[in-house]
Parts: C-alpha cells; sequence; structure tokens
C-alpha cells in the first residue's frame, strides 16, 4: 500500500468538486469555444474521472500495480481512438458519398 | 512391431495424485482444482482441433478440382467459416494457455492453485458454453462470413450468424476471466524467493499473453455485439446507404484480432523456450532477451492491426503508420529466435519428440514470421492481400508455429501430467507426418497467391490445379500425424511406462513434483535460491 | 470481529485481499476497453460528420442529461461514504448509504426513460427506424444509433449495479461488514464508480457538444 489514508472529508472535497466541474463543464458549452468545445470538454471529464478514480476508487492509497494496468488500459484507448478517427480525417476522397443536410 | 506388454505398474507406485484423490464425476465437473481444470481444457481444445480440421480436410477436398467437385458455393462458403472460427476461438486462443497455463502455473510459482479457482472453473463453463452455441450456429447452417464477418454483407447473409457471433462472445469472456486469473496468480502467489526475474520463462510467456487477453477481448466482444445487433435489427451503424462507414468495423475488429494473433503465439514461443532448455541441457543465452521480446511483441502488438486494411480504403497516412510499426514486431520475435538457436550452441541435444517439433517451429515460424514482414509492406500486400500469399503466411506461424509448440508442449508435459511415458517411436513418425504434410500443404500456396488465387474462392482457373492437389494431399499427411499423435497417447494413458517424476532430467521447479502431482501440489511452499533452470542439480535419466 | 475465510492457496488475508482488489481493476480495465470501441466509433463518425454531430446534440434534453450527471455523482459519494462509513467501523450506516445510492440510480434509469420516451414521441430511432423530420440526415441518423447504443449499454451496466448495491446492501443489513473485513464492498464500489466515470465521458458527448 502506498498513498495516503482518505478521509470523509477528501469524499466531500471530492464529490463538491465533481459538482462545480460538471456545472463548469455545462456553462463552457454556451460559451464561444469554435473548434475547443471538443478538447475543453473531454479535459474536464478527464479531470473528473481522475478524481473519481483517485479519491472515490481509492487508487491515492492504492499500490502502482492498480495504477500501471489503468495506464496502460487508457493508452490503448488512446491508441484505438486516435487511429481510427485519424483514418477517417485523412482520406482525401470520401468512403461514402455526402448526402443532402450533413457537413 | 513387437506387442508391447502391458504390465500393471506395482501398487506401491500408484501414489494419490490430483487424477485419482477423488474418482466421481462430480468431482471433475465441479473442481476447482487448477490441474483438473487444465485437463478438461486439454480434452476440450483438442476436441475442437480435431473438428477444425475435420472442416479444413472437407475445403481442401473440395479444391482437388476446379469447378465444384462434390459441395456447393454456399456450403463451401460455410465450411471455411467454421474452420476458421473454430480454430481461431475453439482451439488456438485458449489451447495453450487454458490447458498447459493452467496446469503448470501453479506449479512453476510454487503454488498451491491460481488467484480464483472457483472464477478459473467458471472460465471453463463460459468455454463449454460459447462452444455449444457456436456449434449450434454451425448445425443451423453456420455462417458464411469468413471467421472476420465484415459488413456490410455480415449485416446482410441470411445465414445463422447470430448464435456464432454470441458464441464468440461467450468464449471471450472465457478467455478474459482466464487473463484475470493469470495476471493475479504471478503478482500475488508467487512462493518465496521467486522475485520475477527467477521465475520460468513460460509463465513470462503466459503473463504477456494474459495483458492481451484482458484487454484486447473485450473490444472484440462490443465489435461482434455491434454486428449481431446489425444483422439482427438492421441498426446499420456500418451501413453506407444510412451513412455509415464499414472500414469502422475493420478497426475495431483487427485491434483485437491482431493482438489475438499474439495471444496466439506468445504462449507457444513460451513453450519453446522452455523445451529448448530442456532438450539442450542449458539454460535460455539470454532470459532478460526473452523476457524484453515477450512484452515487446504484447505491446507493439496492439499498435499493427491497420496492416490487415492496405487495401480497405483506409487512409495512406494510416497506412503508413501501421506498416512501420508493423515492421518492429518483428525485431522482437527475431531477438528470440535468435536467442533460441544461440542456446542450442554448446548445447547437449537429446532429439526427443519435444525437440523436434522445436525444429519444426524454428524453420516453419521463421518463414511465417519473415512472410509477415514481407506483407506489412503496403506496395507488397496491394498485389498479395485476399490471395492464398496470405492464407500460407498465417498458417506458417498458426500451424507451423503454434500448433508445432501446442504438440511439443504435448509431448513435453505428458509425463507429468499423466505419469506415463509414450513409445518414442511412434512420436517421432507422427512428428515428421505432421511437419511433412505441413511443408506439402502450405509451401504451394505461396506460389498460387503470389500468382493471383484469391482466398475464399469455392472455384479457380484450371492452371492452379496441380498446386491445389499437392496442398490437399500434405492435408491428409498431416491429419495421419495428429491421429497416430491422438491415438499412441491415449493409448499410453492406459498401458505407457510409469514416467517418474522427471523423466526428461529437467532442472526446473514443475519437474520436483511426482509425475502426475498430488492434489495440493506442495506440502510446504517451496523456497527458490537461484534461476530456473540450474543444470549443476541432479536430475532422472530419460 | 468478522473476517473472509483464508482460502487454503493463500498465504495470509492480506495477499487474499490485495489478489482481490488486483483481479477487481484489471476488471474494470476490460471493462473500460468494452467501451472503448464505442467511443472509437463515435470519435470517427464525429470527424466525418462534424456539424451534423454538434446539431444532433443539441436535440438531447440538456437539463435532464445535466440532472442525470448530477444524480450519478452524488450515487458515487454515497457509495463511498458507505465504504468508509464500514471502514471506521460504523456499520449502521452502510445499508442506508447504499440504499440512498440505489435510490439515486433509479432516478437516473427513470430519468433515461423519460428521455428514450421524449425522443420515441419525436421519431427518434436507432438505425433503420430512424424517422426524426426535423434533422433526417445520415450524420444525425448515426449520432442518434450511437447515442442509443451508448446510453443503453450504460443503463444496462447500472442496472446490474443496482442489483449488486441491493446485494451489498443487505449483507451489510446481516452484519457482514466491519472494520476489518468490506472487501465486497470495496470491489462493488470499484465498480460502481466505474459506471459513473462512463457516464462523466457521455454526458458531454452526447449533450454538450453543441
Amino acid at each position: 500500500m502506498s498513498g495516503k489514508r482518505l478521509t470523509a472529508r477528501s469524499y466531500f472535497v471530492a464529490w463538491a468538486s465533481l459538482v462545480l466541474l460538471s456545472a463548469s463543464t455545462l456553462l463552457l458549452s454556451f460559451a464561444p469555444l469554435g473548434g475547443f468545445h471538443a478538447g475543453a470538454a473531454v479535459l474536464i471529464a478527464g479531470i473528473k474521472a481522475g478524481i473519481i478514480v483517485l479519491v472515490f476508487m481509492h487508487l491515492a492509497e492504492q499500490s502502482n500495480v492498480q495504477r500501471l494496468a489503468l495506464i496502460f488500459a487508457l493508452l490503448l484507448l488512446a491508441i484505438l481512438v486516435t487511429f481510427t478517427a485519424a483514418d477517417v480525417a485523412t482520406r482525401h476522397v470520401t468512403a461514402r458519398p455526402p448526402v443532402v443536410g450533413d457537413r | 512391431m513387437p506387442a508391447t506388454k502391458s504390465q500393471p505398474p506395482p501398487a506401491a507406485a500408484i501414489a494419490t495424485s490430483y487424477l485419482n484423490a477423488e474418482t466421481t464425476i462430480r468431482s471433475w465437473l465441479l473442481t476447482t482444482d487448477h490441474k483438473r481444470i487444465g485437463v478438461l481444457f486439454l480434452a476440450a481444445t483438442s476436441a475442437a482441433l480435431a473438428l477444425g480440421g475435420v472442416f479444413a480436410l472437407l475445403v481442401r477436398l473440395e479444391l482437388l478440382t476446379p469447378d465444384r467437385t462434390f459441395m456447393d458455393a454456399m456450403t463451401y462458403n460455410r465450411f471455411f467459416t467454421l474452420h476458421g472460427v473454430i480454430m481461431v476461438w475453439l482451439f488456438m486462443i485458449p489451447a495453450i494457455p487454458a490447458a498447459f497455463g493452467n496446469f503448470l502455473l501453479p506449479l512453476m510459482l510454487g503454488a498451491r492453485d491460481v488467484a480464483f479457482p472457483r472464477l478459473n472453473l467458471a472460465s471453463f463453463y463460459f468455454y463449454v458454453a460459447g462452444a455449444v452455441v457456436v456449434l449450434g450456429g454451425a448445425i443451423a447452417g453456420g455462417a458464411d462470413t469468413g471467421w472476420t464477418f465484415y459488413p456490410p454483407y455480415s449485416s446482410q447473409t441470411p445465414t445463422a450468424l447470430v448464435p456464432v457471433l454470441l458464441g464468440v462472445f461467450i468464449l471471450g469472456i472465457s478467455s478474459t476471466i482466464t487473463g484475470i486469473n493469470f495476471i493475479v496468480t504471478t503478482h500475488t502467489m508467487r512462493t518465496r524467493g521467486l522475485h520475477w526475474f527467477r521465475m520460468p520463462l513460460f509463465v513470462w510467456a503466459i503473463y504477456a499473453t494474459s495483458i492481451i487477453l484482458v484487454l484486447a477481448t473485450p473490444v472484440l466482444g462490443m465489435t461482434l455485439l455491434l454486428v449481431a445487433v446489425d444483422h439482427a435489427f438492421g441498426l446499420g451503424i456500418f451501413d453506407p446507404a444510412i451513412g455509415g462507414d464499414p472500414i469502422l468495423f475493420q478497426h475495431i475488429f483487427w485491434f483485437y484480432s491482431h493482438p489475438a494473433v499474439y495471444i496466439m503465439v506468445l504462449p507457444a514461443m513460451g513453450v519453446i523456450t522452455e523445451v529448448v532448455q530442456a532438450f539442450s541441457r542449458k539454460e535460455i543465452f539470454s532470459y532478460h532477451a526473452i523476457v524484453i521480446a515477450s512484452l515487446g511483441i504484447a505491446f507493439i502488438g496492439f499498435l499493427t492491426w491497420g496492416h490487415h486494411m492496405f487495401t480497405s480504403g483506409m487512409s495512406m497516412f494510416d497506412a503508413a503508420a501501421f506498416g512501420s510499426l508493423s515492421m518492429f514486431v518483428a525485431v522482437f520475435s527475431a531477438i528470440k529466435v535468435f536467442t533460441w538457436v544461440a542456446t542450442l550452441y554448446r548445447g547437449s541435444i537429446v532429439l526427443d519428440a519435444p525437440m523436434l517439433y522445436f525444429f519444426g517451429f524454428l524453420f516453419l515460424f521463421s518463414i511465417g514470421g519473415m512472410t509477415g514482414v514481407a506483407l506489412a509492406s503496403t506496395s507488397l500486400d496491394v498485389h498479395w492481400h485476399d490471395t492464398y500469399f496470405v492464407v500460407a503466411h498465417f498458417h506458417f506461424i498458426m500451424v507451423g508455429g503454434t500448433m508445432m509448440a501446442f504438440l511439443a508442449a504435448l509431448h513435453y508435459w505428458f509425463p507429468k501430467m499423466f505419469g506415463r511415458l509414450y513409445p518414442r517411436m511412434w512420436s517421432v513418425v507422427a512428428a515428421f507426418l505432421v511437419f511433412s504434410g505441413f511443408v506439402i500443404t502450405f509451401s504451394p500456396q505461396f506460389w498460387l497467391g503470389n500468382a493471383g488465387m484469391p482466398r475464399r474462392y469455392f472455384s479457380y482457373p484450371p492452371e492452379f490445379q496441380a498446386l491445389h492437389v499437392i496442398s490437399t494431399v500434405g492435408s491428409w499427411a498431416i491429419a495421419a500425424g495428429l491421429v497416430l499423435t491422438l491415438a499412441y497417447l491415449v493409448g499410453s494413458l492406459r498401458w505407457g511406462k510409469p514416467a517418474g517424476a522427471n523423466p526428461w532430467g529437467v532442472a526446473s521447479f514443475e519437474w520436483d513434483t511426482p509425475s502426475p502431482p498430488p492434489q495440493h501440489n506442495y506440502e510446504e511452499a517451496p523456497v527458490v535460491t537461484g534461476g530456473p533452470h540450474q543444470y549443476w542439480r541432479e536430475g532422472g535419466g530419460s | 470481529m468478522k473476517t473472509d475465510a483464508l482460502q487454503a492457496h493463500y498465504e495470509d488475508l492480506g495477499k487474499q485481499t490485495h489478489a482481490a482488489r488486483l483481479g477487481m481493476w484489471i476488471f474494470v480495465g476490460s471493462e473500460a476497453l468494452l467501451f472503448s470501441a464505442l467511443f472509437t466509433l463515435y470519435a470517427a463518425y464525429r470527424v466525418a460528420y462534424p456539424g451534423t454531430f454538434g446539431e444532433a446534440a443539441g436535440h438531447t434534453d440538456l437539463l435532464l442529461g445535466s440532472i442525470m450527471t448530477f444524480v450519478l455523482i452524488t450515487s458515487s459519494y454515497a457509495v463511498v461514504a458507505g465504504l468508509d462509513a464500514a471502514r471506521r467501523g460504523r456499520t449502521g450506516r452502510v445499508a442506508p448509504l447504499l440504499a440512498a445510492a440505489m435510490a439515486l440510480g433509479l432516478a437516473f434509469l427513470v430519468l433515461k426513460g423519460v428521455e428514450y420516451t421524449i425522443h420515441f414521441r419525436d421519431g427518434i430511432f436507432p438505425g433503420r427506424f430512424y424517422r426524426f423530420e426535423a434533422f433526417p440526415t445520415d450524420g444525425a441518423r448515426i449520432f442518434f444509433t450511437l447515442y442509443y447504443f451508448m446510453t443503453g449499454l450504460h443503463a444496462l451496466h447500472v442496472a446490474g449495479g443496482l442489483v449488486l448495491l441491493g446485494a451489498l446492501a443487505w449483507l451489510a443489513r446481516q452484519g457482514r461488514f466491519d472494520a476489518v473485513y468490506h472487501t465486497p464492498l470495496e470491489l462493488g464500489g470499484l465498480y460502481w464508480h466505474f459506471v459513473d466515470v462512463i457516464w462523466i465521458f457521455l454526458w458531454p458527448l452526447f449533450y454538450l457538444l453543441r
């Protein structure tokens, strides 16, 4: 076991942060961010997920092996999403004919 | 040949072992003993090998003549699909890990069982359930999409696709459970003194395999679920007519299915590493090289899936990335091949059946691997994709590689698992039959593919017939070798000479126990003070 | 003092608990990969239909979705508070806290059902059944097909989680957990928090990225 021991206070602070972060993503979704919407939303979601994993799921208290398992799984997820989306993004000829109304 | 006199072993030699500690059917069906579960998996996966082999023989029979020989095109499509599905998911993926991994991991770690014995039993029953559902689908007519289930055709095919997909999904649950069990076992159940870098290399191989099992299999599960829902309800998530993209299916399918081939080959390599040390009487040339190569293959294997999609319509950017990454994985396989060869040097080589399969593996896997590197070149793949060149490549790896390793494992650990020896002469004959049969079956397929023979085709131009006939004849030799193997191994269960604890004189942990091992493996947990293969210890004679 | 029965093949209880925890984490990792195929499809289709996806997201109910986010976050809080109570020996509070988490989870599912009903009324169905007149394009159809599949699969996981929490609450009422032994509570909690994390990503993807 490594890391500090979490307390009832930690859980409350975590919950409050989650609510606040959710509220800010909601507000941000109305702001004129243009192309940065997706990045901002996913980033904040990632922070919220991190809080849940570290505090609610106690990863902050636990050993490196669990962290490695999680990191590796996330890395693979990133690889899958990135290469697949990159395929669609870098095809110069569309894979299907465009439909009226689709942008 | 002179008849062998069957002598029952003297009464004192029939000690209590895991085989006879309890003998009711219930004690077998509800066992949580990893050794019994390993034996159950061995029986089940061997049956699957036989069934998949029957479909292969039928497919090859049909290909004896350029047009219809004795079945129609739809049946042919169903048969090669079932051959693929059964071989991949009922044999290749589970065989070495679930049969030999289960039996050996705790023994090699000095433990009494795996981390989660009841989950282990559950993994066996998920396997059985999945197999039953797949076979039910086969009886209902089976799928005709090929084992790769590509849409749009898979959404529209009139065949019984959904049971086949569901069966594979259930098999995936079995694989995932096995993987979780092995990873946790390796982390938490090593006996005192057994540091990570003192473990037998077979354990490292199973560990790397298990990482792939737990992370890749769920992606397959979701992919198959999407196709099943598509087929059953017409969702059309991959249907171009309503805006879908079939290439996306290929991405998520191959994201699993490429690492899947490393699930199939890593345990095989683990077996090969054990066998080469045992039968050269020498420790592996570099322990760390094998560890790094095993983990490297597991990791890089996740980055290469697009090389199955060079001609699909995927972007050139992705094709370039996947092509280069695919070349990398060969570096790790090559490190292993060179390490095995270097182990032979100045070794004291004994040509028993496991070692014959080792040499078969070395030769055939190397050819398979090199043709893989060739296929990873996008420009070459454009010519070879979907031809027999690819079929030959992966059969060299999967049959010439993994199946040979499976046979090596069987012949190496059979005395330990069942306490009996098998007749050496017949094992050598069978090994030659299987090897030469393999070469005759699959070498012509490189020429066929390069000349343009497409895969999965029921009929072909007459100029290809000669090579097809040669290939089919080879398949009969493989079948003969495997049937012979089954015969003498099953016979040896009853009439084989008692093996003794260490018939090969090998200095690694699992040989320290009696053959067959007692129910709880070790009375006291052993303490490890050195590496896995210390050949200055005294071993028994062969 | 309650304890888990030490199984014959483990050296000590500490190792056994560590093994159970590691096993559960690996399982959670594999479940994450299960959803990753769907997130991949979303990402790829979003790249293919950037404007359409954004517009389609405007047709989901932002208020309901946001309430559901709050509900799930709070139910996770209740679960971890229950685990904390057990760790500190205040075992009487475990079952009520788990019950509160279950109530919130049930509320989530009810709201989801309400949402789906609203969509059905508009003609928003998955796949080839889609007939939303305000937005008849292919990209929107794909968006909503993914929406149903991903939120539907998530809802199934929530339902499974409710059964799990129910079982844990019942065990807690039986007095089976205390400061020394509460492993099933911990492992069940891991599952519930994981389901929450998935929703934390689903919410922006289907409701916020307008």
